[in-house]
Order: C-alpha cells, then sequence, then structure tokens
C-alpha cells in the first residue's frame, strides 16, 4: 500500500475537515423544516434514535474502512474485498453528478450575499428569483439557453475548489476548513443571536419546539428522522472513506465518529433555532401564523429569507450578507469534500497526477454544471437532486451495508481495526445496527420510494423529464460503477 | 413558549450540544494522560 499517500497535518484538522463535508445547505434549508412537519420538538426522539443506529455507525463503518485500507472509495472497496469496486465507483459517479448542480445552488448563494448590500431583490424576492436571476423557464423540460449572470459566480465557485484542491490534502482541504468552519459557526451563531431578538422569534421556537406525540407512532416520521440522518451526514458516497484514507495510522476512529455526528447535528440544530426564530418574526410582520410561513430548501433560501432581511429594523444589507456567506461556507466546504472523492479515485485508478486528476474531474463537472445554469436548469436539478438523493445515495447505502455486514462479512475485522486504535471502544450494538436496524430501514425507505414514484411523478414533472434527468441518471451512475470497476489496478496498489 | 416547548428544547441542546462537549473532552482528556 501506497506509504507517500497524502495525510491530514493533525486530528483537528481531519475532524474540522469532515465536520465541514457534513455542515451543508441541508443543515440549514432541510433540517428545520422536516423537524417541524414531523412532530417539533417529539422529532428529537426518533432523530437521536437514527443518529444512534444509524448515522454513527455507517461513519464508523466508512472511517474504518478507509482508514484500514488507504485509498479512494473504489480502491478501499476493492481491497477489502475484490467483487467491491462497483460500489466504490457507483459511489464516486453519485459524488460526481451531485457537484455539477451543488456548485450552481453556491453560485446562486455568492450572487446573494452581493445582492444583500442594497437589498437588491427588492419587494418581490419571488420574483427577483424566478425571474431575474434564473430566467426560468415557463414550463419544466424546456432547458433554453445559458443564463450569463450565474458564469462569474459559478467561475469563482469552480475556481476555489479546484485550487484548494490541486494544493492536496493538508495544504488545501485542511486549511480551509481550519477558516471557514470556525468562520461559518461564528457567521451564523450571530444570525442566530439576532433573530432570538427579533419581535415574534418565541413564537418561531415555540411552533419549532412544541412536542407533537401523535406522530411518533407514525411510521413516516421514523422514515423522515432516518434519512434526514443519512442525507445530513455525507455517508454512502464515498466521502468519508475517501477522507479517512488520509489519516495517519495510528488515528482514532470510533470518537472522531462521534464528534463529526455530534458536530452536524449541533449545527442543525443551531439552523433550526435560527430558521424558526426568524420566521416567527416573519408571520409577527405578516399577522399570521407560524405554520403558514414555513418553507425550505431554495424557497426558503432564496425567496423567503430575503422577505424576512426586507423586514429587519435595520442592518439588513449586513444580516443578509452574513446569512448567504453562511450558505456559501457551507456549501464550499461540502463541495470541495464532494470532488475529492472522484479527483482521489481518479487519480489512482488511472495513475496521474493530482494536478492532471484535479483538471481533468473538475473541468468536466463544471462543463455539465453549465445544463443547471440555463432557463431550465432549476427543473432539471430538482429532478436530478431527487433521484440521485432517493435511488442513488439511499440505496448505494444499503447495498454497502448489506455487502459489508451480510456478504463479505467484514464487520468483525472493522470493529477490531477501529477498536484498537480508538479511546472509545464499540460493542455488540455496532454490529447489530449495521446488520439488523439499518438494512431494514433503508429497505423500507427504497420500497417507500419506489412505490410512491410509481405512484406518479415526483412533483407531477413530465415524464420525459424524470426518465431522462431522474431514472436514466440514477441507472447510469450503475452501470458507470460497473464499467469503471473493470479495469485492473496496477499490481503494487493491490 | 410553552412549557412542553421548552422542556424539549433544553432535552435536545443537552442532548446534543452536551454530546459533542463530551466527545470533544473526551479528546482532551485522553491526550493530557498519553502526555
Amino acid at each position: 500500500m501506497d506509504n507517500n499517500r497524502q495525510q491530514w497535518g493533525s486530528r483537528y484538522g481531519f475532524i474540522l475537515a469532515a465536520v465541514g463535508s457534513a455542515v451543508g445547505l441541508g443543515n440549514i434549508w432541510r433540517f428545520p423544516a422536516v423537524a417541524y412537519e414531523n412532530g417539533g420538538g417529539a422529532f428529537f426522539i426518533p432523530y437521536l434514535f437514527a443518529l444512534l443506529t444509524a448515522g454513527i455507525p455507517i461513519l464508523i463503518m466508512e472511517f474504518t474502512i478507509g482508514h484500514k485500507y488507504r485509498g479512494s472509495s473504489p480502491l478501499s472497496l476493492f481491497r477489502m474485498n475484490k467483487k467491491a469496486e462497483w460500489l466504490g465507483w457507483w459511489q464516486v459517479l453519485i459524488a460526481f453528478v451531485i457537484s455539477t448542480y451543488y456548485s450552481i445552488i453556491i453560485a446562486w448563494a455568492v450572487k446573494y450575499t452581493v445582492y444583500s448590500f442594497g437589498t437588491q431583490w427588492g419587494k418581490d424576492p419571488g420574483g427577483f428569483l424566478f425571474g431575474s436571476v434564473l430566467k426560468l423557464a415557463d414550463k419544466p423540460g424546456e432547458i433554453g439557453s445559458l443564463v450569463p449572470g450565474i458564469l462569474i459566480p459559478l467561475i469563482i465557485v469552480w475556481g476555489i475548489t479546484l485550487l484548494v484542491l490541486y494544493r492536496g490534502v493538508s495544504k488545501g482541504i485542511e486549511k480551509l476548513n481550519r477558516i471557514f468552519l470556525p468562520a461559518l459557526v461564528i457567521m451564523f451563531t450571530i444570525i442566530v443571536i439576532r433573530a432570538l431578538t427579533l419581535d415574534g422569534a418565541v413564537e418561531g421556537l415555540n411552533a419549532f419546539f412544541k412536542p407533537n406525540w401523535d406522530l411518533i407512532l407514525d411510521g413516516k416520521v421514523w422514515v423522515a428522522a432516518y434519512g434526514q440522518i443519512f442525507f445530513s451526514l455525507s455517508i454512502a458516497f464515498a466521502i468519508m472513506i475517501t477522507y479517512s484514507s488520509y489519516l495517519p495510522k495510528k488515528s482514532d476512529i470510533n470518537n472522531n465518529a462521534f464528534i463529526t455526528a455530534f458536530a452536524n447535528s449541533g449545527f442543525e440544530l443551531l439552523a433550526g433555532i435560527g430558521v424558526f426564530a426568524a420566521l416567527g418574526f416573519m408571520a409577527k410582520q405578516q399577522g399570521v401564523a407560524v405554520d403558514e410561513v414555513v418553507s425550505s430548501g431554495i424557497g426558503l433560501a432564496f425567496v423567503v429569507f430575503p422577505s424576512i432581511i426586507n423586514e429587519f429594523p435595520g442592518m439588513n444589507g449586513f444580516f443578509g450578507g452574513l446569512f448567504f456567506l453562511s450558505l456559501v461556507f457551507a456549501g464550499m466546504t461540502s463541495l470541495i469534500s464532494i470532488v475529492e472523492t472522484y479527483v482521489a479515485a481518479v487519480q489512482e485508478k488511472f495513475q496521474i497526477s493530482r494536478t492532471k486528476a484535479v483538471l481533468a474531474g473538475g473541468l468536466v463537472a463544471s462543463v455539465i454544471s453549465l445544463l443547471f445554469a440555463t432557463n431550465g436548469g432549476l427543473y432539471l436539478l430538482d429532478v436530478v437532486d431527487y433521484f440521485i438523493n432517493n435511488f442513488g445515495i439511499t440505496l448505494a447505502g444499503l447495498v454497502e451495508v448489506v455487502l459489508v455486514s451480510w456478504f463479505f462479512k467484514e464487520l468483525g475485522g472493522l470493529q477490531k481495526h477501529a477498536n484498537d486504535i480508538s479511546d472509545l471502544r464499540t460493542g455488540t450494538w455496532w454490529k447489530f445496527c449495521l446488520s439488523f436496524i439499518t438494512p431494514l430501514v433503508l429497505g423500507y425507505m427504497m420500497f417507500d420510494n419506489i412505490r410512491q414514484n410509481l405512484k406518479e411523478n415526483y412533483e407531477s414533472y413530465p415524464a420525459e423529464l424524470i426518465m431522462y434527468a431522474g431514472v436514466f441518471v440514477a441507472i447510469a451512475v450503475i452501470i458507470g460503477g460497473i464499467l469503471l470497476s473493470v479495469k485492473r489496478w496496477k499490481s503494487s496498489q493491490m | 413558549m410553552s412549557g412542553s416547548a421548552i422542556t424539549m428544547m433544553i432535552v435536545g441542546m443537552v442532548i446534543i450540544w452536551g454530546g459533542l462537549a463530551a466527545s470533544i473532552y473526551n479528546v482532551v482528556r485522553v491526550s493530557k494522560k498519553s502526555s
């Protein structure tokens, strides 16, 4: 195995990078609404259960695979079992697809950071977003043409990403995370404190934290909790295997996984408090109940939050700038980890330099990301994101856990490897969670996804759009994974 | 805020932020022990 492999400069650097990867746009715009809609304060019960029985166990498993086998996801999985390489490539291709549209969203956040000064979105943020910024096509399925206004921010996003990756693990990725992650926490804390002092914040917090115990008995709430943990922790798409492969031989695994998971959840909780305090303020301004203003996703970030910032009693531009810059920082630390998965994989498989791997992977991804910068880009993004998450990450995660636990029977070896070098030792609960609980929950999630999508098209989009942007992409990454595993590794890498 | 909302807010903060603090404390404790 490669003794010259790049390494993190310190344990702190690795943890910051892993947390930076996990903490992303979804922590800010997905978690608060998911928690609210699935029982409010009561949601903490299934959420914590999912964290302890799926999130942390899978994180430990992936950290251990990367650390033990010391390669990118395809190489680590190949070294674990020769029949597993295709899974690693499948995960890497999922990451590749995600990077193409994630970069676009960060580019929007860059634009909005600038728009914050003078609240340039005006009195109708929705019209501004869909009309002026995105120039959204009339109908889903229409591509239209490139929207030039997004090009410069997109070049900035890809430029920084590729430069950081070119500089390597400790001088690039670690250094960026050492700056961006503490800065993100500070900026977002300032926003949360300001939001808490606004009129109506208490009503917002009450709506968020008030427990609806009846919902706890509803299976969909538990599925939502597992889904949130799964998508939030950057697991099952090659990132954590790749990042942990750069750890020195004597490194803690288990405690690092606990820190990463709790830090990610800690930031989500902070985001929930801030978002709902702000929504409470907005509801008060409009004279409506909080549940009438709750939203999530791109709408929350680029329509609702600008509306909230418009109503701020003062320093609108400053707080708007802080909010969108927080999105940029959270997005960039995640994007860098996503792109690193395929830079590392391509570098190792094709025996090329890091520079060539960064340029090749980055250039191809950045050109493809232009598809999402067209008039129809938002519709395309919505479909690709839905399918790659629900039929890519979820399915790859299920396959990974089942293969490792039941077919390759690697859990014992992985557990011994992690426990021998970690401050905390895992017991039988870890193997039980990965062998039974996680596969059952992920299996049910897949079954439910398939059932729902056979019943009706996602968001009632046209069948053609669903087929080429959803189904085709989800199948193509599996086939691509199998094809990439055909080429043999050099004997020195085996 | 209602009593139940305050309770769940505190429970969430203690478990999640407390869990984070405990894991970080464990790192510091082990590194002091080994040095």
